[in-house]
């Protein structure tokens, strides 16, 4: 997203009415919309869960995503470390945090590709019921996030590496901060209405 | 001076409006030229949808061949016109009537268009490969069971919401955070309003619909079973998605009309506006209450009769706002010095028009009265008459209106008044006959009827060829005008908002130097009215 602006009207700086910078109102209202489609697909996936009631859900192995789920949320807690750092004008620091979120995510998607191939070998695929595809769906388009949000952080580390980032010049940390926290908080709720309850 | 319109209207030039550019002002042009195209094959369509009907049986076209040309007469007017036109007027304007120099994200901006016109071209395409034929609705199981040709629309209709999506982000951004010195909330224009309202929506539920355009995909080429009632999946499912957003779309494709006129109404009267704030919060209102009322839909769907009443309620309480627009802009012309110029006449037959379209809404609204048109003619009269009696003349009024800024030229006015007219007889001859045979019983989206339809439907048809040739003096004004029309001045109808405070066409950039906005956009007869500056230029 950063990328997608240009700031060349420094002059029009005074009329913000908002004290927030128009990416990051940007970026809020692009999580705005993804709230919505997420919305969209987590109404199919609870339609399904209230209305066809099934055994496969006994097959989700809740201990295995239980563990991923802590891996994710420490990520979070990596990019707040990492964005610590860099307002302290530490940029190697955060390129080490940065450096640890890519790895957790990673870990994140390898644990969710194992997940699928293990309820795969029980059957439960895209087409076998209304459960696997409204599971497989929702789970692999947030996957999909996180995907995003990896390859998004290491464009980050690459830029931190070569001294994009300081004290003075932290937005596009904020903005990845944004999106992944959001990538997270959605994994929270998927966590709890897809396993939990 | 002379100069810079030469560079800026691109006279010798045009081949950037062919080419990536970030100018808000190329990219509003191309948006407004590109969309007319398709309204024009839109257009085309309906044509061959009123010559099928002229006369009971099948003539012209064969049954699929019909619902492909009906299918895809929808989906081009909805997703190809009145959507990204109204983006187009949003994109040449909004940066100039709030003082900034371009919308906070040009290169997305950018990207937005192309994503559009892929879109556009994709949906035109699929008629190579068998187009869609399951309606503008993609209603499953029928869009899951269609041929290939579903499957170009629904990746189309996802590259268009994501275009629609990336420019509400784009519009609500630049508004919230580029207004120039002065230009307070309160002193917005009212089109700005619209267009703020519009994209709280489009953000809100565009990717609802994309959402549920991505699980048709998914059951038609991965073999998922979302919509598949065999495997206990749920039609019923995407008629309350598909709704969710295409309820609200109906907002999306008129909360910019009523803004524009609600511009063209106080300039043509020489009076303030009535009721400024009034307005700008029904608009916000609508697009709120918009969002929960979608299953007035679906109604005879077999969904739980205990909340049919709810969405009867929420449906009938959206006239309040509207209506206190109408009666706003009432009492703007009440008593006023107006002129009836084009822009003013279609401003006019935007009102009348659409109450038509607005209040045959509320009917729709309750429930037995819905159960009984449900699906016949009554919908399709009721629909044209905000579609196109509302939101179209609303785009005429716009396009007339802006045309000297846009262009530095004067159209010309006869012309205007003739395209005015045709369009006027045209519309009503065309849909007025649909609420009787709709009444009367004809379903809608069928290529054949019974033959006491034929006297209704022949007079809609001949309405749909006035339609289709007011569209010829329009062109040959706007064609012509724009290349030797005579030379527009800065602000030839003496408004107040900001856009006519710079050159006809404005400068790359915009403003000379940033404006300070002094009053309000419709602050008329308060002053010696025509000399009053709503703004002037920073002093250093």
């Amino acid at each position: 997203m950063s990328s997608m602006a240009v700031s060349h009207h420094d002059e029009f700086k005074a009329a913000k009415a908002l004290g927030i910078s128009h990416l990051k109102l940007g970026m809020w209202l692009f999580i705005a919309s993804e709230v919505m489609f997420f919305g969209g697909l987590i109404a199919a996936f609870l339609n399904f869960k209230l209305n066809v009631p099934t055994d496969e859900i006994q097959l989700l192995d809740v201990a295995l995503v239980g563990v991923n789920t802590f891996i994710l949320l420490t990520s979070s807690f990596t990019v707040v470390l990492g964005l610590d750092a860099l307002r302290q004008d530490k940029p190697q620091r955060l390129a080490f945090f940065l450096g640890m979120t890519i790895l957790l995510g990673v870990v994140f998607l390898g644990g969710q590709a194992y997940e699928f191939s293990q309820l795969a070998q029980q059957g439960v695929t895209l087409s076998s019921s209304v459960f696997g595809s409204s599971f497989y769906t929702l789970t692999s388009f947030h996957g999909m996030h996180v995907l995003i949000g990896v390859l998004w952080a290491l464009r980050n580390l690459l830029g931190t590496l070569r001294g994009k980032y300081g004290a003075e010049s932290v937005e596009g940390i904020e903005l990845f901060g944004l999106y992944w926290h959001f990538v997270d908080i959605v994994w929270i709720v998927l966590f709890t209405l897809i396993y939990l309850i | 001076m002379e100069a810079t319109a030469e560079t800026s209207a691109g006279r010798g030039n045009w081949r950037r409006y062919l080419r990536w550019s970030t100018d808000h002002k190329v990219i509003g042009i191309q948006y407004l030229v590109t969309t007319f195209i398709f309204f024009l094959l839109g257009g085309l369509l309906a044509m061959l949808v009123r010559a099928e009907l002229l006369q009971p049986g099948m003539d012209v076209l064969d049954g699929v061949q019909y619902n492909r040309v009906m299918t895809n007469h929808g989906s081009v007017m909805i997703f190809l016109w009145v959507i990204p036109v109204l983006a187009g007027f949003g994109n040449y304007l909004v940066p100039l009537m709030i003082g900034a120099r371009d919308m906070a994200f040009p290169r997305l901006n950018a990207l937005s268009y192309w994503i559009f016109l892929a879109g556009g071209l994709l949906m035109m395409g699929s008629f190579f490969v068998g187009a869609a034929d399951a309606g503008w609705t993609a209603y499953v199981p029928l869009s899951i069971l269609a041929p290939d040709g579903e499957t170009v629309w629904a990746v189309a209709v996802i590259l268009l919401g994501a275009s629609s999506t990336m420019g509400g982000i784009n519009f609500l951004t630049t508004v919230l955070t580029m207004r120039t010195e002065g230009m307070t909330i309160w002193r917005l224009p009212l089109f700005v309003w619209g267009m703020m309202a519009t994209s709280l929506l489009v953000v809100l539920s565009t990717p609802v619909l994309t959402a549920g355009l991505f699980l048709v995909a998914l059951d038609r080429l991965l073999g998922t079973v979302f919509f598949d009632a065999a495997m206990q999946g749920d039609p019923i499912l995407f008629q309350n998605i598909f709704w969710f957003y295409s309820h609200p779309a109906v907002y999306i494709m008129i909360l910019p009309a009523m803004g524009i006129i609600s511009e063209v109404f106080p300039v043509f009267s020489r009076k303030p506006i009535f009721g400024y704030k009034m307005i700008a919060l029904s608009s916000m209102a609508i697009s709120v209450l918009g969002l929960t009322v979608w299953a007035h839909h679906m109604f005879t769907s077999g969904m739980d009769p205990r909340l049919r009443v709810p969405y009867m309620v929420t449906s009938m309480v959206i006239a309040v706002p509207t209506g206190v627009k109408i009666f706003s802009w009432l009492a703007t012309i009440w008593d006023g010095r107006i002129r009836f110029s084009t822009p003013m006449l279609f401003a006019l037959g935007f009102i009348s028009m659409f109450l038509i379209g607005g209040i045959t809404g509320i009917f729709l609204a309750a429930i037995p009265f819905d159960i009984h048109v449900h699906d016949t003619y009554f919908i399709v009269a009721h629909l044209h008459f905000v579609l196109f009696g509302g939101s179209v003349f609303g785009i005429y009024a716009g396009l007339y209106y802006w045309f000297p800024k846009i262009t530095g030229r004067m159209f010309d006015e006869k012309l205007g008044k003739v395209h005015f007219l045709m369009t006027f007889v045209g519309t009503n001859l065309s849909y007025l006959p649909m609420f009787l045979v709709g009444i009367l019983g004809m379903p809608r989206r069928v290529a054949d009827y019974a033959p006491e339809f034929t006297q209704l439907n022949q007079l809609a048809t001949l309405g749909a060829i006035i339609l289709a040739f007011s569209t010829l003096p329009f062109l040959y004004n706007a064609i012509v005008s724009w290349a030797k029309g005579a030379q527009a001045e800065a602000n030839p109808w003496r408004a107040l908002t900001l856009e006519w405070s710079t050159s006809s066409p404005p400068p790359e950039h915009n403003f000379p130097t940033p404006p300070v906005v002094r009053g309000g956009p419709y602050d008329y007869g308060e002053k010696p009215a025509e000399a009053l500056p709503a703004a002037a230029p920073a002093s250093d």
